[in-house]
């Protein structure tokens, strides 16, 4: 039972503000995944939560009781290192015992909370070895082993899986979630992998430059991105961006992108939906990810011309860059779909995913079609 | 089948531009070390060995007969002898133990940020600069019991130091700790430093108060490092001569250099000083060996 709750938190390094007036309130049991490219303050406000770094300004809760002023020991809390942090001297077994053998002595009774940790773990066999004879994946298992040991109050990451190759990633991503319902305690999880994010968070906190962009369950984040920073940041590949103005036509509102020679037809209730909302042209991005754009290989009824660019063949899927004019726009195919680059296609926007932005803050109309 | 010791000098090289080959430099360089080496090192330690047989005395005309193990037996029997290795394995074990306490606490002092780090570094590595008889001259003038600072410091009136049989030891060790305590430091430091940042901080996580994080994570990480001082340390104390000797010439400080010296230089029985001076280099070796054991097994996680 542990709520962790962040109030107005501010953090300086010299004349560099790293986290900036940032709130956040974090349920019980939750996997919250915070989001961001290095150097976002990530990491430190991770840090701050643990006690391993100080707070300029605000309040961090843990249950309620501030708790800024007591050392990282006093607050029960778990912490899994980037870099594993194990104990390079002690066997596996001391690493997972250190924490229990720390604060109390019954020996039997350490006995078996390591072995039950280990069986959990699946590392029973490799107890009695040196951290330097193990793999990435194990020393990472041992890590987090030394972290649900003493059954902490909340389970703080920081890119726990960050060093490992990808396939032990997938790996251990899948182990992680599966253990967080096992476990089930409240856990904090820093990694700058969008995809490990949208895997694992119940919720997903996305920050950027110390500021926090949004929070939100994967599908929010996805679906709904509050900015043009959230819309990039999350989702593989990127989502298209373009200048746009808007017109009014019959039956349609037009959506010409900037460079493009034809206009994009979207519902009617579009032109609506912007003014109530106080965009203007001129300062109007779109942003539509790449399975929002449809391909047809023939003219049809509300498709727009353009020509296949660059194709790239993922095996599940492929990415085609289509040129309309001077603009591009990637879009997802069936693998194989559209045979070579240069032939002419025809695309229209999906208006369920289209998305639209004020240039000038990169903020979200918030508008859903 | 012959083996390549030598590689060949890089062609682009300074001393290849100046004309030097493989072979010269061979010759200028390390055949006159070597030589050297072998006049003044090994020579004698070959010597002498066969002189540790003889009853030979350099302060006299005799011939040097073949006396067998005789000087071994008697040196092993004689229970003055063994006063001496009392007197100085005591001396090694409150020197080295001072000094590394000293030393490891500096150490753990200047482990943090600091304003002026480096120059108290510096300024505190001075003692093991300066040569063994100036200390010992002006440690006597320290431990003066009329006019000495020490006394006059610590308000022990005309307290004798060096004249007391009972202090005159510690006396001495103390300033072998004073004086080689910067060393122990110096290795100390390098080795506290290694330590990485990251491991206290999974301690604090774990929950660990200073005592435990200190015992279970700085001691032993320091351990190896810590080890070479120490092996340093006791070689060096074992084989103390001119700090004890200029201090002052009790019978309580006599350690074995001092009556290896004696023996040799004012009694001339240089057969029998030259078989303790094996005995003491086995000595020495032997508790090296022990150090060195213990040393590879910490190495070896």
């Amino acid at each position: 039972m542990t709520q962790i709750e962040l109030r107005n938190i501010e953090k300086r390094f010299g004349a560099v503000q790293v986290i900036k007036n940032l709130n956040l309130a974090i349920a019980d049991n939750e996997f919250i995944v915070l989001l961001g490219q290095s150097g976002c303050g990530k990491t430190t406000t991770l840090r701050a939560i643990a006690g391993l770094e100080t707070i300029d300004e605000g309040d961090v809760l843990i249950d309620g009781q501030p708790v800024q002023h007591m050392k990282a020991s006093a607050r029960d809390i778990a912490f899994v290192f980037q870099s594993f942090s194990l104990y390079p001297h002690m066997t596996v077994f001391e690493n997972i015992a250190f924490p229990l053998r720390a604060t109390r002595g019954n020996r039997s009774e350490i006995e078996r909370e390591v072995q039950a940790v280990a069986k959990t773990l699946q590392i029973t066999h490799l107890l009695s070895k040196r951290p330097s004879a193990l793999s990435g994946g194990d020393m990472q298992r041992v890590a987090i082993g030394r972290a649900l040991v003493r059954r902490p109050k909340a389970m703080l990451m920081d890119e726990p899986i960050g060093a490992l190759d990808a396939k032990l990633r997938e790996e251990m991503r899948a182990e992680i979630k599966r253990l967080h319902i096992k476990q089930g305690s409240t856990t904090i999880y820093v990694t700058h992998d969008q995809v490990e994010a949208m895997s694992l968070a119940d919720r997903i906190v996305v920050m950027h430059e110390g500021v926090l962009q949004q929070v939100g369950t994967p599908h929010e984040v996805y679906a709904h991105p509050s900015n043009m920073f959230v819309a990039q940041f999350v989702g593989s590949p990127v989502m298209n961006m373009a200048e746009v103005t808007v017109s009014e036509a019959a039956q349609h509102a037009q959506v010409l992108l900037r460079g493009a020679p034809t206009a994009f037809n979207l519902p009617s209730t579009l032109t609506a939906q912007l003014a109530a909302a106080g965009a203007e042209n001129g300062n109007l991005t779109l942003g539509i990810r790449p399975e929002g754009v449809l391909v047809s290989r023939e003219p049809r009824e509300g498709f727009v011309t353009a020509e296949a660019h660059i194709i790239e063949p993922l095996g599940s899927h492929d990415i085609i860059d289509l040129q309309l004019g001077d603009q591009m726009l990637r879009a997802r195919t069936k693998s194989g779909f559209v045979q070579r680059p240069g032939v002419a296609v025809w695309a229209r926007l999906n208006p369920a995913q289209a998305h639209f932005f004020k240039s000038s803050t990169g903020a979200s109309f918030g508008i859903r079609l | 089948m012959a083996t390549v010791v030598m590689t060949s000098l890089d062609s682009r090289s300074r001393a290849a531009s100046r004309g030097l080959s493989d072979i010269k430099i061979r010759n200028l360089f390390i055949i006159p070390t070597i030589l050297f080496l072998i006049v003044f090192n090994i020579f004698p330690l070959i010597y002498s060995l066969g002189y540790s047989f003889t009853d030979f005395r350099a302060s006299s005309n005799a011939p040097a007969n073949f006396v067998g193990l005789q000087n071994y037996r008697e040196l092993l029997n004689d229970p003055f002898i063994w006063a001496n290795f009392a007197i100085t394995a005591k001396y090694v074990i409150v020197s080295v133990t001072g000094q590394v306490v000293v030393g490891f606490g500096t150490a753990m002092l200047l482990n943090r940020a600091i304003p002026f780090k480096g120059l108290i570094t510096t300024l505190l590595l001075l003692p093991m600069m300066l040569s063994m008889a100036v200390v010992g001259l002006f440690w006597k003038l320290l431990y003066d019991p009329s006019f000495g600072i020490i006394n006059y410091a610590l308000g022990l009136g005309t307290f004798e130091w060096l004249a007391n049989p009972d202090m005159a030891l510690y006396a001495v060790a103390i300033t072998d700790i004073w004086m080689w305590s910067p060393f122990v430091m110096l290795l100390s430091l390098a080795g506290l430093s290694a330590v990485p940042r990251h491991l206290y901080e999974a301690a604090a996580i774990d929950r660990a108060g200073p005592f435990y994080t200190f015992f279970r994570i700085t001691l032993p990480l320091v351990a190896p490092i810590l080890m070479i001082a120490i092996i340093f340390r006791t070689m060096e104390a074992f084989k103390t001569f001119d700090l004890a000797y200029i201090l002052t010439s009790q019978p309580t400080t006599e350690v074995i250099s001092i009556r290896l010296y004696k023996m040799a230089f004012q009694e001339w029985q240089t057969g029998r000083s030259c078989a303790l001076a094996y005995i003491v280099l086995i000595m020495v070796l032997a508790i090296t060996n022990i150090y060195v054991k213990y040393l590879n097994r910490v190495k070896e996680r």
